[in-house]
């Protein structure tokens, strides 16, 4: 600045003192020069010190919360690991010039050895980087062959496209982000903070997020075995969006006995959910809440069970209430030696529903069993029953049943053909090949188990 | 800072253990034990030569398990939500299943970043970082480096002192005791090591093949060269026209061995074993891969045991 600021005077003054002043200006220029290599020595004094410190801070402090998972941090922790007593001296590579997948190694100084550090080419902009948020972009492609005479769906449709931003806040929490891009819009699925540092072992959220009412409710498209959602989830907690609502949520692990894996979780929400919970005024919030058992019967098989409650105001206004109760029980089986070929799950979920309506009571039931067995590394085979009532006319019962083959190319991508059928509470039948391409980039972080 | 801190802790610690008195008399001892949970076993093995009686261990993966692949199982959170300390592989190997866990243990003490997080890759010697572009086209790469790096001994010398150095920090009383059991595990590494080397010095410059990159560490401590993988590219299955070209490389290199990680499928290796007549040997990335196979030494011990055996089998 110092320089630039000269600069700027000399040539201001210039014009008029040029030829009979050249001593002078040379003898300012030398000075100018002066200033800036003295400038420049306290820069470098300061940044050996920055250095000196950095490398006396001790191994274990990792002041910087870095997210768990993601590419871009990769240079955080890496740096971090440069300033620490065994240095890794090579880590620049995120920056040096992009070559056929050459590998380096990261030597630790020899005992005598001083800890060499190669310069970081566009350092500044790498480290600002690494506070960006986990960016993964899931991609569901869905098509259909057939007829649904009911629900009918496109023949080709590029379904939804769900972009997900996570990364930890402070020390104190961590925040997810998905945003689900359809044919029709954007829509935020899921916005939450889970606050992971409160005493007492409890975990809360808030913000958007899908309710803890059973299993297929909390999970996302991609996670689904199926390409569609069960009749059950589509008859009475809401289809594809569900119990998906702006809200509050406290879990926390309860006292239970040894090896038996017990969690309660409270939820409020707004009261606005798909077709299911209306909100007509602030009062008419919604409640969601849900105890998990889990135990390991052994280290390949463990058992799920779960019982879910929501109530909320329906489309028919203040007055009128609907409650949903739910049970859900999970099979799974994997053998940890052959973890990545074999596996196999079985689900069932039973659903209750009351709603009032003018001068009735209407209470339906629906469930859905269904079984995924992994045959191979890459190949998975399943099959899923449907029965559900209508939430509006509970006489009305629909059911079906579904065939699923999935493929795996990778972890990162799935190729996926369901036939469904399904008979409709009017005697029309929908008889369709649906096929399914998802396809995912970046860092998606882990779903819960 | 400390004398203002220390009062605090003794009390805090005298009220556990007065609590856990009057539930259990029989408990009081072990309240003062340090819970130390670990990503995987080979983990846990080192952190129980430096903790000895004086903390708990427990590993979340089995050493024949996939460390890649475990699944975030609600077990896993009792174990969690107990701990004073977590200790992770990190280089993105638990990505698909601790980060989860984490979040959901309720237990801010083992935080990504709280002081009982510990990243043991800050210790040791990292390979395979990847320089230059980093895509999936590579398959199921690590950005970070190769995450098996605890299967050369002065890694986990590194490793270990590394534990050490924090559990002091954490129990400061008992720091001595820490750094005594860390030199007698070091003393006795490096005997061991002066056998290892021994037994694996006439093999030393040997061509090897592994299913999956886990031995890089392994290979340049014992002086193996792993010329190429069954694996087209890590966490690819293996690719006909891939395994045909092994062979080929096989038969011209004369590489008489292939070493498989106990979690992968055997029949690909063992086509291309009878195709070569070279040996498959089910070598242990972790402790406990087997029964007998229960420290960091007995590691050693059983995976140069059976090598060199397949050497010799194989007339090199």
């Amino acid at each position: 600045m110092k320089t630039v600021a000269l600069l700027f005077c000399l040539l201001s003054c210039a014009p008029g003192i040029l030829g009979a002043q050249e001593k002078n200006n040379t003898d300012e220029r030398f000075k100018a020069l002066e200033e800036r290599i003295s400038a420049l020595e306290a820069q470098i004094q300061a940044l050996k010190a920055a250095q000196t410190a950095s490398l006396a801070a001790p191994a274990a402090a990792q002041p910087v919360p870095a997210p768990p998972s993601p590419l871009p941090d990769a240079s955080a922790q890496t740096a971090e690991r440069v300033a620490v007593p065994p240095p890794a001296s090579s880590q620049p590579q995120a920056a040096t010039p992009a070559q056929a997948p050459q590998t380096v190694t990261a030597t630790p100084a020899l005992p005598g050895e001083s800890a060499g550090q190669l310069p970081v080419y566009g350092g500044a902009s790498a480290l600002a980087k690494a506070l960006n948020p986990d960016v993964s972009v899931i991609g569901d492609f869905l098509g259909s062959a057939g007829r649904n005479p009911v629900r009918p769906v496109p023949a080709l449709e590029m379904h939804e496209s769900e972009v997900g931003l996570q990364a930890i806040v402070d020390p104190y929490a961590r925040a997810d982000f998905f945003l689900s891009f359809g044919e029709e819009g954007v829509n935020l699925e899921e916005g939450f903070i889970t606050f992971t540092a409160l005493p007492a072992g409890l975990v809360a959220k808030v913000g958007k997020m899908r309710s803890a009412f059973g299993k297929v409710n909390t999970l996302h498209n991609h996670v689904l075995p199926w390409t569609d959602r069960p009749l059950v989830t589509e008859n009475l907690v809401g289809g594809e969006d569900g119990i998906d609502d702006a809200g509050l949520s406290v879990t926390r692990i309860l006292p239970a006995p040894k090896d038996i894996f017990l969690e309660g979780t409270a939820q409020v929400f707004r009261g606005d959910s798909a077709d299911v919970f209306k909100s007509s005024r602030n009062s008419d919030v919604s409640l969601v809440g849900h105890l998990r058992g889990y135990r390991d019967l052994t280290e390949s098989t463990n058992v799920d069970l779960g019982l879910s409650y929501a109530r909320g105001h329906n489309d028919l206004g203040s007055a009128f209430r609907t409650q949903l109760y739910g049970m859900d029980a999970t099979v799974r089986w994997k053998p940890l030696r052959r973890a990545i070929y074999h596996s196999f799950l079985g689900r069932t979920e039973l659903i209750w529903s009351q709603r009032e309506q003018v001068g009735n009571v209407q209470q339906a039931f629906g469930f859905y069993t269904s079984g995924d067995y992994q045959v191979a590394r890459r190949w998975f085979v399943g099959g899923r029953y449907d029965r559900s009532d209508q939430a509006r006319n509970a006489a009305l019962t629909d059911s079906g049943f579904s065939a699923i083959l999935t493929y795996w190319p990778s972890e990162f991508s799935q190729v996926r053909g369901q036939y469904r059928f399904a008979r409709y509470a009017d005697n029309r039948e929908g008889n369709e090949l649906r096929f399914q391409f998802q396809f995912s980039l970046g860092a998606h972080g882990a779903h819960p188990f | 800072m400390t004398r203002r801190r220390s009062p605090r802790l003794a009390v805090s610690f005298s009220l556990t253990a007065l609590l856990l008195s009057i539930l259990s008399p029989a408990s009081a001892l072990s309240a003062s034990k340090l819970k130390v949970v670990t990503a995987t076993t080979d983990m846990a093995a080192l952190a129980e030569e430096v903790g000895g009686d004086r903390i708990d261990v427990e590993s979340i993966a089995r050493g024949y398990q996939d460390p890649h692949f475990v699944e975030a199982k609600p077990s896993f959170l009792l174990k969690l939500r107990k701990a004073d300390l977590l200790i992770v592989v990190g280089l993105q190997l638990e990505i698909g299943w601790l980060p989860p866990l984490i979040a959901q243990s309720g237990n801010s003490r083992i935080q990504v970043g709280a002081p009982g997080y510990l990243d043991a890759s800050q210790f040791a010697e990292i390979l395979e970082i990847p320089t230059g572009i980093v895509t999936r086209a590579m398959g199921d790469v690590h950005p970070l480096g190769n995450p098996h790096y605890w299967l050369d001994p002065e890694n986990g010398r590194r490793i270990a002192q590394g534990i050490q150095t924090k559990l002091a920090e954490m129990r400061p009383n008992d720091a001595g005791y820490f750094a005594q059991n860390f030199q007698s595990f070091s003393q006795r590494l490096t005997t061991a090591e002066k056998t290892w080397d021994e037994e694996m010095k006439p093999f030393r410059g040997r061509k090897v093949v592994s299913y999956h990159r886990s031995w890089p560490n392994f290979a340049k401590r014992f002086g193996l060269d792993v010329v190429d993988y069954v694996e087209p590219r890590p966490g690819i299955p293996p690719t006909p026209s891939h395994t045909l070209e092994l062979i080929v490389m096989m038969r011209r290199e004369n590489v008489k061995v292939i070493m498989v990680e106990p979690y992968f499928d055997l029949k690909t290796p063992n086509r291309i074993a009878s195709q070569t007549g070279a040996q498959v040997v089910v070598m242990l990335p972790s402790v406990g891969g087997e029964k007998e196979v229960t420290d960091y030494f007995k590691l050693f011990d059983y995976d140069i045991a059976l090598l060199t055996k397949a050497f010799r089998a194989a007339g090199q």
